[in-house]
């Protein structure tokens, strides 16, 4: 293993200096952070600049604010919380705003993905949380996504009781439809969609589960209650209209397509109307 | 203290049919009286939660997560079996059974495992209906494929994404309960101990991971479903949030946690790369269907893999396992790449690799064969270490990835408390000392949706529950408790931290811990495990304070209970004198390296009662003897 060191530096007067020597290696890069701080929901967060020498390109980008919490623990200060759990892109829990962009430069690639061999030597990086009213800050870069919960809880699913559902091969699915619904089920919940909208809009997330589930034989029976609860529930966690500006599927870790969209305002117009 | 595992009688096929014949009911009505809590919200958790609140208790589900569907089930890739032999080749529910019971090396019970096999079908009829959109055929019909060296085809799958669909199923099936008024749900909340009152488990002490508040809950029953302990090694394919920490306080509260040595390393994840290193990734074992696995046959080789002709490059599987060559199983794969990484042939910058090889599969099948059925794990790969597989070979190295051990649990998946019920990897349950693929999800969903929803109410029917309130005395001894050690965390502003601590016990678990075992390393390990916990309660920084957001606080309460379940782990690695599935003893193995299993001797699942902790941990073994009425015990070969 090399071992890998790190200095940190803090905006405000103090330098800190490494605890141990460094070891340089040919990969090391100095790379600056620009980092939101923000204690809790009712203060008012700043940026913060750090220096972070030795970064090493096989780091992931998380890894490399781990590396700087060590020394800002190290040095007595408050480490910077940020949300993360199975660091393999899948559980949807990483949320960050890099460079202005939801899960930083990499295309289709959740921020824990990311890995430092994108960055060069000297680059400044700001790092934010994913700004919405329906997604208050926690702390730092932690924000609160419940209201993504409460939209699937308004009727993001098939009506099945344990025990109730018929054999499995009594509902065959064209394989192609099949195949459509899971382009869709794959949404991760990330919240990246409603941080890149201008109108902070969560119809990205609402389309895929609507999608997902009509795309099936088993999602036709509740269709049209499903669009329009899930919809009114959207509009109550005060998400904004989509005005088709796509954002949101460019910076999709999962290229969910905006078609989406498209597909759910069909059925809500359409339930509308039937009902 | 006896362990009765309460496995109705009668043969085989028929007792959990008869089992549930025999079950006490509770009207709809009584049921409304109750309330359960479910912990954790994994396959195990979300499909108990949502089960439970149909048939129409009251449920109070918890999490650690923001939200019930970021659980670690969420992360699992590669399927689901189930016995539905819908390509006709020759599967069945006894097959299913038999091969798990075999695959566990005859460390299961065999008749929890054969109700496992036998409702695994239901967990695919309900899934289906939920809307999980599993692979299917140009028929439109279910498709199947063959998994982790099962002789049959019958593996349910998602893409490379089955584990998030099964729990966006069941996560959904959730949400629809808490709509209806039925769950209380409750997000980054995290449980800290176990209240049991008159000897019986009734309620829970949770931290509020925003606020930091003590919040008391009470129940007539608690599940556990929180899921394995294999970050004890530091690195694993888990989630960064995986713990042991609710069942390890509901195992100082007198459960008994059975078989934690067994430990099981997946052969195929992307190898670490510096100390920085947080988590490791797992790539298919699918993978070995086409990858050659080889070392240089010279130590320390430090040629690039292409300039290494063919003389000179050691396929060590094929060599000595001609028959299964890289398909050998999971801990057969992972023990033999430890062998010729400690001798020096690893290859890479840290020498703990070895080369997965795709060369010569690109030359048979060309590479667009290739990339069709592995493009996304190559690109993966490619982006984690920047490495093009299709020109190099990968570098792989086994990595922890799932704990068969766990809380001791009797066939209604009750611990030895009453009312204390633990479902999916948390329990010990099904697997015995090896798992195999696509079982786990199979059994977290059959725990949760078809087992304890029925013993459940078989309990509660036959249990006096007076009414107990947060004021007894109970809910404040352990509201007390966890403040003080978490204060206690906090004031010894030591110089060392959470991670550093975590990272070391990690080291330790992995070399004598790990793949290999023997009597002198894990007395070591004993040693060492109580020398670096004495030195964290001295020296551990935590920052921050209690009241808000503090995520080393949180991981510093984990790195606690970890440095306890260590030692058990240990000592219970120390008292099994045999090789049995992932629990290698260097002292137990044939001339030729291959695991001896003792089944006069150790034919029994060790279930640890704790007594305290005091410089070292005070314990005490209970066996439960495994009986088997129904399968013959063979001894495995892969030769
Ligand atoms: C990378 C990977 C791939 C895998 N692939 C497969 C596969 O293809 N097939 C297969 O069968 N198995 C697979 N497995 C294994 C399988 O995913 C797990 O064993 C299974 O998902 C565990 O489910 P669970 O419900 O028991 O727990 P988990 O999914 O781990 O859920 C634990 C839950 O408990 C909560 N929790 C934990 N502690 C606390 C606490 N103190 N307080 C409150 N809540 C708490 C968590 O928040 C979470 O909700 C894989 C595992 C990994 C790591
Ligand atoms: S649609 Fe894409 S960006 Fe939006 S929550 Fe789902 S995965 Fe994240
Ligand atoms: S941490 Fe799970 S998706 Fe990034």
């Amino acid at each position: 293993m090399i071992p890998v060191r790190h200095a940190v530096t803090a905006s405000t007067e103090k330098i800190i200096q490494p605890i141990e020597p460094t070891i340089m290696s040919s990969s090391d890069m100095t790379i600056h952070l620009k980092i939101w701080r923000q204690k809790n929901a009712e203060s008012k967060g700043r940026f913060e600049t750090y220096t972070l020498d030795n970064v090493n390109e096989h780091m992931s980008f998380l890894e490399m604010l781990d590396v700087l919490n060590e020394e800002l623990i190290e040095n007595g200060d408050d480490p910077v919380e940020f949300d993360y759990d199975c660091r393999e892109g899948i559980c949807g829990s990483c949320n960050l705003v890099i460079n202005g962009r939801a899960h930083g430069p990499k295309h289709m690639t959740a921020v824990c993905q990311l890995h430092m061999r994108n960055y060069s030597d000297g680059d400044t990086v700001v790092i934010e949380p994913a700004r919405a009213a329906a997604f208050p800050v926690i702390k730092d870069l932690v924000v609160d996504r419940s209201a993504f919960d409460r939209i699937i809880e308004a009727g993001g699913y098939v009506s099945v009781k344990t025990g109730s559902a018929p054999e499995a091969n009594l509902i065959p699915v064209p394989q192609k439809k099949a195949n459509q619904a899971f382009d869709y089920a794959t949404c991760i919940g990330c919240g990246a969609c409603v941080a890149a909208c201008p109108n902070s809009s969560a119809s990205l997330f609402t389309g895929a589960k609507i999608g997902h589930l009509n795309k099936l034989p088993q999602g036709q029976p509740e269709k049209q209650q499903r669009v329009l609860s899930m919809v009114a529930q959207m509009e109550k966690e005060g998400f904004g209209d989509c005005s088709n500006y796509a954002e949101c599927e460019a910076v999709c870790p999962v290229g969910i397509s905006i078609s989406a969209i498209a597909e759910m305002r069909r059925e809500y117009l359409k339930a509308l109307f039937d009902n | 203290m006896k362990l009765d595992s309460k496995v109705p009688s009668g043969p085989l096929e028929e007792k959990w049919d008869r089992h549930l014949k025999d079950i006490k009911l509770l009207s709809p009505n009584n049921k409304r009286k109750h309330t359960v809590i479910v912990v954790g919200t994994g396959l195990a958790g979300a499909s108990a939660a949502a089960s439970l609140a149909e048939l129409g208790y009251n449920v109070k589900s918890f999490c650690i997560q923001d939200s019930e569907r970021r659980a670690h089930s969420i992360a699992a890739q590669g399927g689901i079996n189930a016995a539905k032999n819908y390509p006709n080749d020759g599967d069945s529910i006894w097959r299913l059974f038999y091969d798990t019971i075999k695959g566990g090396d005859y460390r299961s019970r065999e008749a929890n495992v054969y109700r496992l096999a036998q409702v695994s079908n239901e967990i695919i009829d309900q899934a289906v209906a939920q809307g999980v959109p599993f692979a299917r055929e140009y028929s439109g019909l279910l498709d199947n494929r063959s998994f982790g060296g099962a002789q049959v085809s019958r593996t349910f799958y998602a893409r490379g994404q089955t584990g998030q669909q099964l729990l966006l199923g069941a996560y959904q099936a959730m949400m629809k309960m808490v709509h209806a008024g039925k769950i209380e749900n409750h997000t980054r909340k995290e449980m800290l101990d176990l209240v049991v009152i008159d000897g019986k488990a009734r309620g829970i002490i949770t931290r509020d991971l925003v606020s930091g508040e003590m919040e008391k809950w009470t129940g007539d029953a608690v599940v556990l479903c929180t899921g394995g302990y294999g970050n004890v090694f530091y690195l694993s394919t888990n989630a960064k949030n995986a713990n042991v920490t609710a069942a390890w306080r509901c195992h100082k509260r007198g459960a008994t946690f059975a078989n934690p040595c067994y430990v099981q390393i997946h052969p195929t994840c992307i190898p670490v790369s510096g100390d920085y290193q947080s988590k490791l990734t797992l790539m298919s074992e699918s993978l070995r269907n086409d990858g050659r696995v080889w070392v240089p046959r010279e130590k320390g080789d430090k040629r690039k893999p292409g300039s290494i002709p063919e003389h000179e490059r050691f396929y060590y599987l094929e060599e000595k396992y001609p028959s299964f060559g890289n398909l050998v199983p999971r801990d057969v794969a992972s023990r033999n790449a430890k062998i010729v990484t400690d001798e020096g042939m690893g290859v890479g910058a840290t020498g703990k690799a070895v080369y997965l090889d795709f060369r010569d599969a690109i030359k048979r099948d060309g590479r667009d064969a290739i990339e069709a059925k592995y493009g996304n794990l190559f690109d993966m790969y490619e982006n984690i270490t920047g490495e093009n597989p299709y020109k190099e070979p990968m570098r792989i190295f086994p990595a922890v990835h799932y704990t068969m051990g766990g809380l001791w649990v009797d066939y209604n998946l009750m611990s030895n408390v009453p009312g204390l019920f633990v479902a999916g990897e948390a329990n010990f349950s099904d697997h015995g000392a090896n798992r195999l693929g696509a079982s786990a999800l199979m059994q977290g969903l059959a725990d949760g949706y078809f087992v304890i929803p029925y013993t459940i109410g078989n309990y509660i029917a036959d249990t006096d529950l007076a009414a107990v309130d947060s004021n007894h005395n109970a809910f404040a001894e352990a509201v007390s408790n966890s403040k003080s050690q978490i204060d206690k965390l906090l004031n010894i502003n030591g110089d060392k931290s959470v991670i550093h601590y975590h990272r070391e016990l990690g080291k330790i678990m992995w070399d004598k811990v790990g793949i290999s075992r023997s009597r002198e390393g894990m007395s070591r390990a004993i040693e060492d495990i109580r020398a670096l916990r004495d030195e964290f309660w001295q020296n551990v920084r935590v920052p921050g304070e209690a009241n808000y957001y503090n995520k080393y606080l949180e991981f510093a309460c984990r790195v606690a209970d970890y440095f306890e379940l260590a030692e058990l782990m240990a000592l219970d690695a120390l008292q099994r004198e045999e090789s049995c599935g992932c629990h290698l003893r260097e002292e137990y193995q044939s001339e030729e390296g291959e695991a001896l299993r003792n089944d006069e001797e150790f034919s029994y699942v060790a279930a640890w009662e704790f007594l305290g902790v005091n410089g070292k941990l005070e314990t005490t073994m209970h066996k439960e003897e495994l009986e088997f009425e129904f399968v013959e015990l063979k001894q495995r070969s892969y030769k």
